[in-house]
């Protein structure tokens, strides 16, 4: 089995991994890099639990042949905030809007994705943009009231 | 943003009911906090097991049979030994003691589940061999190359059908497909009262039939497992389990090995909801990690998750109602079949606590239930929120309604007149107390805009409960309809195994007793039960106990 180099940047940081014949984003984010903030929940791309960024745009990486990203800017719920978090990370604590968490990283990869294109979403437009992340334990309010909260101008106090 | 939670609660906090019955001085409960494993959620960074990355990593995977039923001929493992990556292949032959079920933890069962069949399979899905190897697509590969000679069997997918006499057996320790409760009866009974008197009595006789179908649980984390050896003789087994030391106590027990060698790390689930409690993964990692010597990885994908993961069992049940012409419901009984696929897991004890909740939230004088835990070729069902409870409260609300609509009263009325109050005797012989059915009804009436009359606006659970109400029926009639003669089981015990003493399982249970109760109902004063101290313990020795 030939091992190929691919190099992009991962949360702002130039990163380097053979990838195998094959391999999808996801294994090699999470085995070849140690990014482990995507997650497996069906390796079919009906779940969204491996949402990443690739330039800007929400992509799942169990989809993503690895060798596919080479050169490409990526962004995952690991890179999300430095020293402080993220907005929609702090919107996600305040409403209770993640249970066991495994869905999380994902919803939190769309929700941005949708707030860099449009920062001013209506309660539609939210459901819309996370309508590809499942999450069996929410029921999905508590993340659409977090997204809406850190909309532009509807931000809570 | 500040670091406090939100001033808009999703949750309505109706502070004004049971005022006096409260503390308001608690620090956490009725407010909304923070989960202590949110920053982790948030940040990507919380260890789910298959966090943990091990260099050399093995995978496992499956070989599966394609038939609801069928005999095991052979298996020819020859092309699959030789495929790339593929480092062992195991068979039952390699479990050291390849039968389990799961609640023989509690004494309660006999064994009757490979953790890898090798003559007989009973559902579509269950392993005969599980191929482990250096990558995920090796061992698919791998399994691909196995080749099986299967001899298929007749099969059953519905209760009723497998309770028909000729049926195909699905477990050959329970010939009827009928799990034997507490060693003697083919179903579980409760028998409070004389419903067919009272069916004579009443105005109407209301009759319904409901199924449930089964439900996977569908956590977007598949079920898994990471084994790998110690350097002490140890094994370390990460795992998604909801059921960590029930795991830790079923890898040890068909492992052969003391727990004291195994170090489970869990805790942080992905999703469960009932499913993870099973333990198929755990003894499978761990058994490859003793036999390869590298850590191993056994996990489903989502295919099997969906095929193969043990849903909510599907439920059918039969409900018949005596009502007076006012509303007041004086019997009711059931017939339940629960299927509980093609093991036992934990669809017996499904039961035995549906039984225990059964006629529902309601004071009815006469209530009787037959119900059984049926064994089909369908897959095994087991544990999710409320199991033994959801199914048969769908089937009592929606014939509430069909109640309601027959006597010609709001639904929600029905409910309030019918509700337990606080000091009723409930079918399975206690009282009832701190009830809230009423007052939940009023407030989904309000919510609703729908109109209650002023009595049923005044009912309480406070009020107008105990006195008769707390009498138990002066005479019960019992039956010793699907009595079972010579079953091996004991009453709670494993084959083989002497009966275990009678535990808490049974204090708390209604057992159905063989002789009517002849003796004058008892005071009618409600008795207080003893005050609660301390946690409760569970010993399959002595039942349960406070501490």
């Amino acid at each position: 089995m030939a091992l190929k180099p691919v190099t992009f940047i991962l949360n702002g940081e130039p990163k380097a991994a053979f990838t195998e014949d094959g391999q999808n984003l996801l294994d090699m984010l999470r085995r070849g890099v140690g990014d482990l903030s995507p997650k497996y929940g069906c390796a079919q791309g009906s779940c969204g639990a491996c949402t990443v960024l690739i330039n800007g745009d929400p992509q799942l990486a169990c989809l993503v042949l690895a060798e596919a990203v080479e050169g490409q800017n990526l962004e995952t719920a690991a890179g999300l905030g430095h020293a402080t978090l993220h907005p929609l990370q702090e919107a996600f604590m305040q409403r209770f809007a993640a249970q066991c968490g495994y869905c999380t990283p994902g919803m939190l990869m769309s929700a941005k994705a949708l707030l860099n294109a449009n920062p001013r979403p209506t309660r539609d437009q939210v459901i819309e943009a996370i309508s590809g992340n499942l999450c069996r334990c929410t029921g999905y309010d508590p993340i659409i009231a977090a997204i809406l909260d850190v909309a532009e101008g509807r931000r809570a106090p | 943003m500040s670091g406090t939670l939100t001033d808009q609660p999703m949750i309505d906090f109706r502070k004004e009911f049971f005022a006096d019955e409260r503390d308001d001085n608690l620090n956490e409960v009725g407010k909304p906090t923070r989960r202590q494993d949110i920053t982790g959620h948030v940040t990507g960074r919380s260890p789910f097991y298959d966090d943990h990355l091990f260099e050399g990593l093995l995978h496992i995977r499956c070989v599966r049979s394609p038939h609801h039923a069928a005999r095991v001929r052979r298996i020819d493992l020859s092309a699959a030994e030789r495929m790339p990556g593929v480092v062992r292949i195991l068979t039952g032959k390699d479990v050291p003691r390849n039968l389990n079920t799961l609640l023989s933890l509690l004494d309660f069962g006999i064994d009757d589940e490979p953790v890898i069949s090798t003559d007989r399979v009973r559902y579509r899905g269950e392993p005969v061999a599980a191929i482990i190897a250096t990558s995920e697509a090796r061992a698919r590969d791998a399994v691909a190359k196995v080749v099986v000679d299967w001899e298929p069997l007749p099969h059953v997918l519905d209760v009723e059908e497998a309770i028909k006499p000729g049926a195909p057996v699905v477990l050959d320790i329970y010939p009827s497909n009928k799990f034997i409760y507490h060693g003697k009866y083919d179903h579980q009974k409760l028998r409070y009262g004389d419903v067919e008197a009272a069916f004579r009595q009443a105005d109407h006789v209301i009759e319904g039939r409901y199924q449930m179908s089964p439900i996977e649980q569908a956590p977007i984390e598949t079920c898994g497992a990471i084994a790998t050896p110690e350097q002490n003789g140890r094994y370390a087994c990460y795992s998604a389990t909801q059921a960590l030391f029930f795991s830790l106590a079923v890898s040890s027990k068909v492992l052969e090995m003391p727990s004291s060698r195994l170090h489970f790390i869990g805790g942080t689930v992905g999703g469960g909801f009932g499913g993870k409690v099973d333990s198929i993964h755990e003894p499978l990692a761990i058994l490859g990690a003793m036999l390869t010597g590298r850590p191993c990885k056994c996990m489903w994908d989502r295919e099997e998750e969906m095929q193969v993961g043990a849903p909510r069992g599907a439920e059918r049940w039969y409900i018949k109602d005596g009502v007076m012409r006012d509303g007041r419901i004086i019997a009711r009984s059931f017939t339940g079949y629960f299927d509980s696929g093609a093991y036992t897991r934990l669809s017996s004890y499904a039961i035995i606590k549906g039984v225990g909740h059964l006629p529902g939230p309601y004071t009815i004088p006469n209530v009787s239930a037959n119900v059984y835990c049926v064994y089909t070729n369908r897959t095994p069902a087991t544990a999710m929120r409320g199991f033994g409870i959801t199914g048969v409260d769908f089937a009592i609300e929606a014939h509430m309604d069909k109640v309601a609509d027959t006597v010609g009263l709001n639904p929600i009325e029905l409910r309030i007149l019918n509700a337990y109050r606080d000091g009723d005797m409930k079918a399975h012989r206690r009282l009832a107390k701190n009830c809230a059915l009423i007052e939940c009804c009023q407030v989904v009436a309000e919510k609703a805009g729908v109109k209650l009359s002023p009595a049923m606006l005044a009912a309480s659970s406070r009020k107008d409960g105990g006195g008769e109400r707390a009498r138990l029926p002066i005479s019960t009639v019992t039956d010793e309809h699907g009595l079972v003669r010579g079953f091996q089981g004991g009453s709670y015990g494993r084959k083989g195994a002497k009966p275990a003493p009678l535990s808490g399982i049974s204090q708390t249970m209604p057992l159905a007793t063989p002789t009517a109760s002849q003796s004058p109902p008892p005071a009618a004063a409600p008795q207080q039960p003893p005050p609660r101290v301390g946690s409760m313990r569970f010993s399959s020795i002595s039942g349960f106990r406070r501490r």
